[in-house]
């Protein structure tokens, strides 16, 4: 593990001067954006906006050209794997729902429970009390007890959601990273999404990625929008969104 | 439910097999030695010698389930593993020949002579030693396999280019075994065994003895495929056959999970190797042959792909399928009828033999209780209740 020498920043996320182009696109231009430890942010942004990039940066998935990321001002994020990255405590729900369709919800909440996740340890694995517990805990919230023995591929789309929310609380990551929660839900669930949401942020970090307004502005925290892979406009969901060029970028000039 | 089921199916299948290969490896034998020659109920000695073939064919075709089936890793190389389990094993034999050979040479095997060796190579002490030779049946394939895997997986080569790597393996130890002076008897291979660990390879009693050892590795190679898939770590290796980045990124090596399966699959596979060289009383570089081991992945998806019961029944299937046809006027045309069946396998049974009858109870015990409860449901309207 790189750690440098003592802390650089109270961030608990910190990304400055972040490039990354893929093949001569720039999708990441000079990005910089700070998470302090305990906040939930929303992260808008017209389609390709680097909103996913940036994810797959943090979680090691893809390597920036250039630029600084720090995790919990110590750790440089560029020079880890994603296995690594996740055992640091950086969980990650995708923007097309992945879960681990052939298997039980069940067992996709027991694999992804922040346990031993070495080669002997799974070989040798003994299910214990505390575990079992909190599947059922996190199964209750996420409200799919009853279905707990189906396949995770029978569920519907927004369910999907729900189970990889619910593999995030498992995984009990110190920073949550959100990617378009919502998409495919109802409005009840969409509300109860937030609700959700603003639950786990009383413990942990989160960035939420999401398109829509209405869900965003029940969430109430600071909005960062995102265009062309830089940060347009910072401020509350109303100065951002009266923001003269975010006005522009979303209705097109 | 259906989980419920499903394990409850799994077991089923998994007694019955282990049944059926017990009872085979202690009445086959049995009967070829117990009861009068021509008997209708004595299995002759070839035929013990044939379903001794088919033994080692199942386990190889577990090794190879237990990384494709459930880990989504296609090795096209298999064979590799099992020649070189063979190798060993012929090494063995070689050496237990002494001075009986043609040119009665008490350390150096015939072909040495012939080749005018002039002392046994270094990589050929400590094989009159069988518990040496037991050791490298099982430490040669898995290191090759540790070393293999360990450059394939770091780099994330995966999926076709995986398998081309596997192939390209296979084929050059093919071209490496072939020449005369790699020291493994070249083009002929490694042949004309007299014993094993004291007793005549060609007698009936040490084939009887044969066959039911590569039965009981078979029912050792399964328990540990069984216990291998059933654990949590078999929850992860279908996690990365299905998501192998979502894996990564709950925080599981991906690499070393391949690794540790693929090493061990690899050493099962030299085991069955080494089981088969006795029996068949040869091993020649053409194990390496490329075909072989797709032949292998073939008996996989027919017998269907992550079952392991399915893997095991699918090598007998096709093998005994092989042997009628080559053994007839069909002959030539076997490798076209065999990518034919590949072929019809992938479109009609997607599933394999028995992945379809699988689903095919899974789906008749759902209807059933469907249709229990939709009656039970009728009862309750139908009939008034009582009053208490
Ligand atoms: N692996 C990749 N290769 C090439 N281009 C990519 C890759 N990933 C993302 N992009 C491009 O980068 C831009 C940003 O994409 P993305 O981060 O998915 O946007 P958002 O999530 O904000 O909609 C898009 O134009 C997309 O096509
Ligand atoms: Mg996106």
């Amino acid at each position: 593990m790189s750690v440098m020498e003592g802390r650089t920043t109270s961030a608990l996320l910190y990304l400055d001067g972040v490039h990354v182009s893929f093949d001569g696109f720039h999708a990441i231009n000079n990005l910089s954006l700070t998470l302090e430890p305990g906040e939930m942010r929303a992260i808008i942004g017209p389609n390709g906006a680097g909103k996913t990039t940036m994810m797959d940066i943090i979680t090691g998935k893809t390597k920036p050209d250039e630029g600084t990321v720090l995790f919990d001002g110590m750790t440089d994020l560029t020079r880890l794997d994603e296995t690594h990255i996740a055992e640091l405590g950086i969980g990650r729900k995708f923007q097309k729902p992945t879960v681990f369709e052939s298997q039980t919800i069940e067992d996709n909440l027991l694999l992804a429970l922040n346990v031993d996740h070495s080669v002997r340890g799974t070989l040798f694995w003994r299910g214990s009390r505390d575990e079992s517990e909190r599947i059922d805990r996190v199964l209750e919230t996420i409200r799919l007890t009853d279905a707990r023995n189906r396949l995770a591929g029978s569920l519907s789309h927004g369910q999907k959601q729900w189970l990889e929310i619910g593999m995030l609380l498992a995984q009990d990551p110190k920073l949550l990273l959100v990617d378009e929660p919502v998409a495919g839900m109802t409005d009840v669930e969409t509300h109860q999404t937030a609700e959700l949401l603003k639950e786990i942020n009383k413990e942990k970090t989160v960035m939420v990625v999401e398109h829509d307004m209405t869900f965003v502005r029940e969430l109430g925290v600071k909005v960062t929008c995102l265009h062309e892979g830089t940060v347009l406009a910072e401020g509350t969901i109303d100065q951002v969104s009266s923001n003269e060029r975010v006005v522009e970028v979303y209705l097109g000039r | 439910m259906t989980p419920h089921v499903l394990t409850r199916s799994l077991d089923r299948s998994a007694t019955i097999f282990l049944v059926v290969v017990a009872g085979l490896g202690v009445l086959i034998p049995l009967s070829n030695l117990l009861l009068p020659a021509g008997s209708a109920l004595q299995v002759p000695t070839y035929l013990v010698a044939l379903f001794g073939k088919y033994a080692c064919y199942a386990i190889l075709a577990l090794s190879i389930d237990l990384i494709w089936g459930y880990c989504g890793i296609l090795s096209l190389g298999h064979g590799a593993f099992f020649a070189l389990g063979g190798y060993a094993m012929g090494m063995y034999l070689m050496r237990q020949i002494g001075s009986r050979g043609v040119y009665g040479n008490p350390i150096l095997p015939d072909f040495m002579v012939f080749l005018n060796y002039p002392a046994l190579p270094w990589y050929w002490h400590g094989f009159d030693m069988f518990w040496f030779a037991a050791l490298m049946v099982i430490l040669v394939p898995g290191l090759l396999a540790f070393c293999f895997g360990w450059l394939a997986f770091r780099s994330r080569v995966t999926g076709v280019y995986l398998s081309i790597i596997t192939q390209a393996m296979t084929y050059a130890l093919l071209l490496a075994f072939f020449r005369n002076d790699f020291g493994f008897g070249g083009n002929n291979g490694l042949t004309d065994f007299k014993d094993i660990l004291g007793f005549n390879v060609q007698a009936d009693g040490t084939r009887a003895a044969l066959f039911a050892l590569s039965c009981l590795a078979l029912i050792v190679a399964f328990l540990i495929c069984r216990a291998v898939v059933t654990s949590k770590l078999g929850k992860v290796l279908i996690a990365i056959r299905d998501a192998e980045s979502r894996t990564r990124f709950l925080g599981y090596r991906v690499e070393s999970y391949k690794l540790f399966v693929f090493t061990l699959s690899a050493c099962m596979a030299g085991v069955a190797g080494a089981l088969y060289v006795p029996q068949v009383g040869i091993i020649n570089p053409s194990e390496f042959a490329p075909g072989n081991s797709i032949e292998a992945v073939i008996w996989v998806a027919v017998g269907g792909r992550g079952t392991l019961v399915g893997a095991a029944l699918g090598a007998v299937v096709v093998n005994y399928a092989k042997t009628y046809f080559t053994s007839g006027p069909l002959a030539p045309y076997w490798l076209f009828m065999l990518g034919a069946l590949f072929i019809l396998v992938t479109l009609l049974l997607p599933k394999g033999i028995v992945g379809t009858f699988n689903a095919w109870r899974e789906s008749r015990k759902a209807t059933e209780k469907a249709n229990a409860e939709s009656a039970a449901l009728e009862d309750g309207v139908g009939e008034p209740k009582p009053a208490e």
